[in-house]
């Protein structure tokens, strides 16, 4: 077993891990934090995307041991309890879910690009990187429409206008 | 996953000797290849070395007319070097291509070149520029660092400290990717050297990257998209799979050699 610790959505954990624990077996398993989803367990579907120290990453293709010392965020730490992040609320109003078993790494991933390439993002540039998320639902476009009104909405004049 | 035991060494001297010391280890960089292939059971390292928290080794910065990259620097962090971006930009380009954006925060240079896998992106770019792996031991021309699929020069006890990029006269990369792996169904890296040209192709040889010698004579006696348009890639030792045949790959290699050469000439 080897100790770990890290904040978690702001708060300190510290823990005994196996060595070969998945971060995302970690959030889910161990604290309960199960908007992190597997899905494809391949690196290739997204549903697991967390940031670690600010940058997305895929928490099913790292190691719970790798991320000690750092700061984790899931989707449960974007907005404070009972509501909802810019970006959540874009993509509630502009139907960009079906199922939803996607959608907090697609959420994470939005996030992540905006904090990359700043607030208006346009079609091509959304699409390019969401590039490593899938959805098996709707085809995208209302995806896209969200994360772009997401993002928008993330413009510190947008929010302060609210 | 196997179970196994993990080590986080906070000097270079300290990982080569745990690397020496250890048994059945191995080397844990960004884990975007190796994770995965722990989880698919594919290997059962006794312990994995970690070289994330040793200082010095993700730095980016000049060195002569050229570039030396640490080989713990991420894809992500090269794709947006402004120092890459106008000394070499053809790499950050490159760079910009690997895997997704998440898989780009976590996945390294030395980690993807040290693993030599036949379709991936970064060892075109070594091969095609020319360049030299510097480990703990030695300095390695690229050449004489891949030696086959999966294989490269490295010894049990020996990692990747960086990589010193010369800066070519004009460069381009073009791969033509699996859409669900990202990994390259053909790649090419065209470069214009002080002392000609390289041209090395990814994700087609059955041993790895290879440079393609009648593209390189070719160009080297003009650099242009019709010094090359009648030449055809013999296919004979060209990988052949589900997601392509041997003489399928072949043609793709001259169409992304095409559109690595209109890269650099833009």
């Amino acid at each position: 077993m080897t100790s770990i610790s890290m904040t978690v959505n702001g708060r300190p954990i510290s823990a005994e891990v196996e060595p070969r624990t998945l971060l995302v077996e970690f959030l889910r398993e161990n604290l309960h934090l199960t908007g992190t989803h597997v899905g494809c367990d391949t690196s290739q579907c997204g549903a697991c995307v967390v940031h670690l120290d600010g940058a997305a990453v895929k928490s099913c293709t790292m190691l719970a041991v790798q991320a000690d010392g750092g700061a984790v965020t899931t989707i449960e730490g974007l907005a404070p309890a009972g509501r909802l992040h810019p970006m959540q609320e874009a993509f509630r109003e502009h139907h960009g879910l079906q199922c939803g078993f996607c959608t907090p790494g697609m959420i994470m991933t939005a996030v992540d690009m905006v904090a990359r390439l700043g607030t208006e993002l346009d079609e091509t540039t959304i699409r390019e990187n969401l590039d490593g998320n899938l959805c098996r639902c709707t085809g995208y476009h209302n995806i896209v429409k969200a994360v772009a009104a997401g993002a928008h909405a993330m413009n510190p004049a947008a929010l302060a206008a609210e | 996953m196997y179970a196994f035991d993990y080590q986080r060494p906070s000097a270079l001297d300290e990982a080569v000797a745990l690397l020496r010391d250890l048994d059945e280890p191995k080397v844990l960089a960004g884990g975007q290849t190796l994770l995965p292939t722990l989880k698919q059971r594919l290997a059962q390292p006794g312990s994995l070395v970690d070289l994330s928290r040793i200082p010095g080794l993700s730095g980016i910065e000049r060195r002569g007319e050229g570039l030396f990259i640490g080989a713990m620097a991420r894809h992500a962090q090269v794709a947006t070097s402004p120092l890459v971006q106008e000394v070499i930009p053809a790499l950050a380009e490159l760079a910009g291509m690997i895997g997704d954006p998440a898989v780009r925060n976590r996945g390294t240079l030395g980690g993807s070149i040290a693993n030599n896998d036949p379709t991936a992106d970064y060892p075109a770019a070594c091969l095609g520029l020319g360049a030299s792996i510097v480990t703990n031991a030695r300095t390695l021309v690229a050449d004489d660092f891949f030696t086959g699929l999966f294989e490269t020069a490295l010894g049990e006890d020996e990692l990747v400290v960086g990589v010193e990029f010369p800066a070519p006269a004009r460069a381009g990369y073009a791969k033509f990717r699996n859409p669900a792996s990202r990994y390259a169904m053909a790649g090419a890296f065209v470069a214009q050297m002080a002392d000609g040209v390289r041209v090395a192709i990814t994700g087609a040889g059955q041993g790895g990257v290879f440079r393609w010698a009648e593209a390189e004579e070719a160009l080297h006696a003009d650099f242009r998209p019709e010094s090359i348009a009648e030449l055809t890639l013999d296919a004979s030792d060209i990988m052949s799979d589900l997601h392509g045949s041997a003489d399928y790959r072949a043609q793709l290699v001259k169409v992304m050699t095409l559109r690595a050469l209109v890269a650099a000439l833009r």
